[in-house]
């Protein structure tokens, strides 16, 4: 992924790599915050705005303490406590400065503490060897793939409350189906780039 | 390793350092109230009241975007400790509760067939539904689903039943129906709503002037749920002793089962279960809003008086009824005789209307001891005006002003007042032997009942239409025939006859025969011709309809000159629902604003009459919805013909024999027993707005 190109970055994290339906990783918010359209996309947004924060600022931790350092292998936990804490600082700097983002973000912001999306997109930026703005890109487009995808899932879902379900199959069962057919269907973007 | 332990030291001493800087920083106010409110809530999180979260409901408490009661899964303690927290009066909220307002359920005929549906919302998509019935309740249970505080269950009979222990009123079943079937409403907000064009409703309930929800109370009698179903009665009708003995049913012409078989003795049952409250002993407890501190003068404690004041209080309003008459009543008691409601009846009633906080001032009368004006300068919010009709209209022939001439009611009044008044037991009143009433309404027929009883020889009505045009209510007519009262119709007097000391002697009047229908229908009487005829009497009493007395308009000096009245001198409202005066904080309702009609009516315009004025004395806008059905049927719930019914006997009304009744004043009808109650509340179709359940399959 290093030697591709801007464009090629984004159409892989967006379709070829979905974050989701691709490296399947935050399935939880996935499946728990697709019942409802608007949910879904409050949970869409907040993750761009955090994915590309976390993406940045973990890639400058790698590569300005980690690596000179000799201490890889601490990564993950370091970049566990760094998304932590900053998720923390933009909700209490969203809420002194931009009162109407911090609403519109509302209680997604904290969920995403623990969302395993942002931590495998930064992860993955840092094994792929991108430099810093190919992974400030990448980290846009992991997080919009994540968005398209629980966008699409929702609609879905919606849907499905139209559809007679068998009962050991309702709600969330039925949900993990779909979510295999749709990740199916994004396999065909394989090979793209 | 001691790199790998520093690195990491300082990583969390910077994310920890920067997170306290940036909580310093970023710093905002936030008021020590809101985690105070916090504490109280549940800290459930459900969402239920409608905010994300417990912490977002308790900056809207702070805010005072929601009441201290918001928090639906915390109890009343902690609500007051909430109020507490932000100085308010924890009462200003009543408890909301989910109501299903479709009884219909699987009975609905189906007009499409869905496959695969499990929800309502997507079959109310697809053109609206499966049932015929374009309002009804689609049974598929999304409220059920919706409800977190598993309050909500489909009932047997494929509509939701509501476990009112369980609802907390948080509204996501009333969010989530897409038939708007589910409502959260208030005690109060249940007392306020008017009949309407999209509600589901029986043609009895559209029928009855009072809007009482009958096919429920039939079957809470039918379940035994005897005092259920005087509450239910109640949210209505205060007055069900009196309606439950002197209404004409209008309800029970519309009776679905009337139109194959003998309509389902309603006003029975309403007597029945009101007469098992009265005879436990005990007034059932009332529910009322909590205070508001506004002030309503009710004038008049007749039925609709009385039916307004109710309902004002029970909105939480503080209320005074002034009275002119000794007693609370007003026409029912002083008009309607003994014989046919017991005077002590109607006290256990009013006593029950004025024990739940109105005040009685009696022996006032407007116009002579108080008027309008001296009614706002003591501090009252607004005034309903129920002087009722209680000036007789005069026939306008020569003589009638004779001795041994009354108006019927001046002749009911005073004979009610030496039966009940000890004051007055000197002035009995003159009973002749050969007497005549003219009219055909009831209060002729109270009068010729109470002639009989008061043992005159010979009583008869004169009346210038048929029996068939008679206004009186049939049963009342009959009655009256198996007492032995005189006929002489399409007789039209002109003229009263008195001896030389002024007493009246005879009463001259024409023959008449009937012509072409008047406006009001009926075929108007036309006279013959030279057929005067003279009659041989010594009492006449005139009833031949009645007005309302509006002398204080006269005597005032002030703001009552402003209020209009209508060329019959009721008083002026253009709108019938709203029952506004000419003068904004006057309101009326019953025979003052309709002529003498229907006690019932009374009590559904002195419900009405109290929405108005709640609304008025909270600021609020008037006028009715659109859709206020008011008197008006449904078309698409009246039918021509109705399937499945296999005919049964109405419960015959037991009555006192005609030997033993004419000799007293003693109640001539009696109340069913609980037997023919229960046999009766089941040939009851519990019909909805389309449903209804078949006798045969």
């Amino acid at each position: 992924m290093s030697e591709m190109g801007y464009f090629s970055i984004i159409i892989s994290t967006i379709f070829v790599n979905n974050i989701l339906l691709a490296k399947f990783l935050g399935q939880c918010p996935f499946l728990g915050t697709s019942k409802k359209m608007e949910t879904a996309v409050g949970m869409a947004m907040a993750v761009i705005f955090v994915l590309v924060l976390a993406g940045s600022i973990t890639w400058v931790i790698y590569h300005l303490f980690l690596v000179p350092f000799d201490l890889v292998y601490l990564r993950t936990i370091a970049f566990i406590l760094v998304i932590a804490s900053l998720v923390q600082f933009v909700e209490l700097f969203l809420k002194k400065s931009i009162p109407a983002l911090y609403a519109g973000l509302g209680i997604f912001l904290p969920l995403i503490t623990t969302n395993c999306a942002v931590l495998g997109a930064c992860v993955i930026n840092i094994d792929e060897e991108l430099g810093f703005m190919k992974s400030l890109v990448s980290s846009f487009g992991f997080a919009v793939g994540f968005g398209v995808a629980l966008i699409l899932f929702a609609g879905v879902r919606e849907r499905i409350t139209l559809a007679r379900v068998p009962k050991p199959l309702q709600d969330t069962s039925i949900g993990l189906v779909t979510a295999g057919i749709i990740a199916l269907a994004f396999f065909s973007f394989k090979g793209m780039v | 390793m001691l790199t790998a332990l520093l690195f990491m030291l300082g990583l969390g001493a910077t994310c920890g350092l920067m997170l306290s800087v940036a909580s310093k920083v970023f710093y905002v106010y936030e008021d020590p109230r809101i985690a105070e409110v916090e504490s109280f809530m549940a800290a459930a999180n459900c969402a239920g009241c409608g905010y994300t979260g417990c912490s977002a409901a308790a900056v809207a408490v702070v805010a005072g975007e929601a009441p201290p009661s918001v928090c639906v899964v915390a109890d009343a303690e902690a609500a007051a400790n909430i109020a507490a927290v932000m100085g308010v009066d924890p009462g200003t909220a009543e408890p909301l509760l989910s109501y299903n307002t479709c009884t219909g359920g699987d009975r609905a005929a189906d007009k499409y067939y869905y496959m695969g549906i499990n929800s309502c919302q997507a079959l109310a998509t697809l053109y609206g539904g499966k049932h015929e019935c374009p309002v009804g309740c689609l049974g598929l249970g999304d409220c059920v689903r919706a409800c977190v505080f598993d309050a909500l269950k489909i009932g047997p009979h494929g509509y939701p039943v509501v476990d009112e222990m369980k609802c907390v009123g948080c509204g996501a079943c009333e969010k989530v129906c897409p038939k708007d079937i589910m409502e959260i409403k208030t005690m109060s907000q249940k007392l306020l709503h008017l009949n309407q064009y999209d509600d589901r409703i029986a043609p009895c309930q559209q029928t009855c002037p009072a809007e009482i929800d009958i096919p429920r109370y039939i079957c809470q009698i039918k379940n035994g749920d005897y005092e259920g179903a005087v509450n239910t009665i109640r949210e209505r009708n205060p007055l069900m002793l009196s309606c439950g003995r002197v209404c004409p049913h209008p309800c029970e012409d519309k009776c679905r089962r009337g139109i194959e078989d003998e309509a389902v003795s309603i006003n029975q049952l309403k007597r029945f279960v009101a007469d098992y409250e009265m005879n436990s002993g005990r007034h059932l407890p009332v529910s009322v809003a909590p205070s508001t501190g506004k002030k309503v003068a009710v004038i008049g404690g007749g039925p609709a008086g009385l039916s307004c004041a109710f309902f004002l209080r029970r909105l939480g309003h503080d209320v005074t009824i002034f009275d002119a008459m000794p007693k609370l009543g007003g026409m029912i008691r002083y008009g309607i005789p003994e014989y046919r409601l017991p005077k002590e009846v109607l006290a256990w009633e009013t006593d029950g209307i004025l024990n739940i906080g109105i005040e009685h001032k009696p022996n006032v009368m407007l116009g002579r001891d108080f008027d309008i004006g001296s009614l706002v300068a003591s501090g009252y919010d607004a005034v309903f005006l129920g002087i009722g009709a209680w000036k007789d209209y005069t026939l306008g022939v020569e003589g009638e002003n004779l001795g041994g001439c009354y108006t019927g009611i001046i002749f009911l009044t005073n004979f009610a007042l030496w039966q009940q008044e000890d004051g007055a037991r000197d002035r009995q009143p003159f009973v002749g032997n050969k007497c005549v009433v003219i009219g055909g309404g009831n209060t002729a027929i109270d009068c010729v009942r109470t002639l009989i009883r008061l043992g005159a020889e010979e009583v008869s009505i004169v009346y210038r239409r048929t029996r068939k045009e008679m206004p009186a209510n049939e049963v009342e007519i009959v009655a009256a025939e198996h007492e032995g009262v005189k006929f002489t119709f399409l007789a039209a007097p002109t003229r009263v006859i008195g001896d030389e000391e002024g007493n009246v002697t005879g009463l001259e009047y024409l023959k008449m025969e009937l012509g072409e229908p008047d406006a009001s229908g009926r075929r108007r009487p036309v006279p013959i011709e030279g057929s005067e005829t003279i009659m041989e009497i010594d009492m006449l009493i005139t009833a031949i309809g009645q007005g309302p007395d509006v002398f204080f308009k006269d005597e005032s000096k002030r703001l009552d000159k402003d209020l209009n009245l209508t060329r019959w001198d009721t008083i002026d409202c253009e709108d019938p629902v709203a029952l506004q005066s000419s003068i904004p904080y006057i309101f009326t309702g019953g025979d003052s604003a309709t002529g003498a009609d229907l006690v019932v009516s009374a009590i559904g315009a002195g419900r009405r009459a109290a929405r108005s004025i709640h609304l008025y004395i909270t600021g609020e806008e008037i006028t009715p919805p659109d859709k206020t059905l008011f008197t008006n049927n449904i078309p698409v719930s009246i039918f021509d013909s109705v399937e499945g019914i296999e005919k049964s006997a109405r419960t015959k009304m037991p009555e006192l024999p005609v030997e033993d009744r004419i000799k007293s004043f003693v109640e001539a009808d009696l109340v069913i027993s609980e037997e023919e109650a229960l046999y009766e509340s089941d040939r009851c179709l519990q019909c909805c707005l389309t449903c209804y359940n078949k006798d045969v399959a």
